[in-house]
């Protein structure tokens, strides 16, 4: 029993927080010891619910469009218009930026809203504070990037342009090349993967540390330490809007950073 | 069951099945958002464009069209002002002409007016002349038949006096009236 959720309903404390307070039983116990286990957690409900929502809104919203928007309208617009035009065509220019928008916007969103279960009361676990997520989105990026560029240059082509830098004097390039070429192609995936896998993670055990902290507190025997239990709790409620930005600026910096290496392939070689 | 108890950096290792549904998931919403929601905004977006920019154009041309009819509008004017002028000048021309006409004919009228006068007052005089003489030749014969106290009448001799002397006096007469 490791569900912070199931922590608290009992009264069990299990404090400091560590890394097994990531670990969601499963809902079925049957599955545990089938392969469908991790299948059906609270991790993958808010997987699924995440993909319903953002489904589910975007075809009700977007149902009828208008040339004069309707409000829900405008909002499923708005969304999508603020990744198209503010990462998309802002790095690669109006052409090749609508058409790489569609997919930019839906990895924000889906990154967004997965994000934003770490702060919903009942669930408050991001799916992306499991590495299994981001790795998945970080792979997706990864292949991407690459494919594009190997369709613009070809093979060799793009490969020399992401591994030689130019400008750059020719006896540096037995140190350059193999710099650029983990920075560019091995590295990039696993720093987008874990930038967004740390956020949440860290985000979720600072919750975890001013919430059940502050449990640990109220059960202590001593009165006045019963009394300072306040602080820990109004300490968690400002860590949660803290983790609202976070959230947010997560989600941008992985599309941003998804649009600058997919720009960076289409880019003519210099 | 517990899957981080081997450690610590257990955490930095994905859950196959993890990446399975999260894999499934995200397709699935990047099939429905990409294919079914996202090319509509951008239609939607393209139409609204093309509604505003079509808009705008229709009110240039809206704006041309006034400004041609003002120009044509201002051409009109001045070719009338122009006409209206001329009309003008011509008239006035015109009116000069008449009064010229008219002054002519009128001084015309009275000269011929006065000469006609002046005709009918000679033929008058004359008549009233002629009248007179012998008027005043049978007064003075009268006058002289009762001083002598005989009937001249019917005499030749006595007709013959009287013609002499009228005819003195119609020279005198002529004289006077040429001298006046």
């Amino acid at each position: 029993m490791t569900d912070s959720a199931i922590v608290l309903a009992e009264g069990d404390s299990h404090f400091p927080p560590g890394t097994d307070s990531f670990n969601f039983r499963d809902w079925f116990t049957g599955l545990s010891d089938t392969a469908l286990v991790h299948m059906f957690t609270t991790i993958t409900f808010a997987v699924w619910a995440s993909v319903a929502i953002l489904i589910v809104f975007f075809l009700w919203a977007y149902r009828k469009p208008q040339i004069v928007p309707t409000k829900r309208q405008w909002i499923a617009e708005s969304a999508y218009g603020f990744i198209r035009n503010t990462v998309s065509i802002d790095l690669m220019g109006k052409k090749d930026g609508v058409k790489f928008a569609p997919y930019l916007a839906t990895l924000f969103l889906f990154i967004l809203i997965m994000n934003m279960w770490a702060i919903v009361p009942g669930i408050q676990i991001s799916p992306n504070s499991h590495i299994a997520f981001p790795a998945m989105l970080g792979a997706l990026s990864w292949i991407i990037y690459n494919v594009v560029g190997i369709r613009k240059h070809g093979f060799l082509g793009y490969l020399k342009m992401t591994c030689v830098p130019p400008g750059a004097p020719w006896f540096i390039y037995p140190l350059l090349i193999p710099i650029e070429f983990l920075q560019n192609l091995i590295l990039r995936p696993v720093t987008l993967a874990l930038r967004l896998f740390a956020n949440m993670f860290a985000g979720h055990l600072i919750l975890l540390v001013f919430i059940l902290g502050g449990f640990e507190m109220l059960n202590a025997g001593n009165i006045f330490i019963q009394g300072l239990s306040v602080f820990s709790f109004a300490m968690g409620i400002a860590m949660t809007m803290f983790e609202l930005i976070v959230i947010l600026l997560q989600a941008y910096v992985f599309t941003l950073l998804t649009g600058m290496y997919i720009q960076g392939s289409l880019a003519d070689e210099h | 069951m517990i899957h981080a108890a081997e450690g610590g950096t257990a955490i930095l290792f994905p859950i196959w099945q993890e990446i399975l549904v999260g894999a499934i998931a995200f397709g699935l919403l990047c099939f429905v958002l990409m294919k079914f929601v996202f090319p509509m905004m951008e239609k939607t977006f393209e139409a609204r464009v093309d509604a505003i920019e079509g808009g705008i154009e229709r009110a240039e041309r809206a704006q041309e069209e006034a400004n041609q009819t003002l120009e044509e509008y201002r051409r009109k004017l001045a070719t009338a002002q122009e006409e209206a002028a001329a009309i003008r000048d011509e008239a006035r021309a015109d009116a000069v002409a008449a009064k010229e006409e008219i002054l002519v004919s009128a001084r015309e009228e009275a000269n011929r007016v006065i000469a006609a006068g002046h005709a009918q007052i000679e033929a008058s005089r004359q008549q009233l002349v002629r009248e007179l003489r012998s008027e005043v030749g049978n007064l003075a014969v009268d006058l002289a038949g009762k001083i002598i106290g005989q009937r001249l009448a019917g005499d030749a001799d006595t007709t013959a006096t009287v013609d002499q002397f009228l005819a003195q006096i119609a020279d005198d007469t002529a004289e006077t009236s040429g001298a006046r």
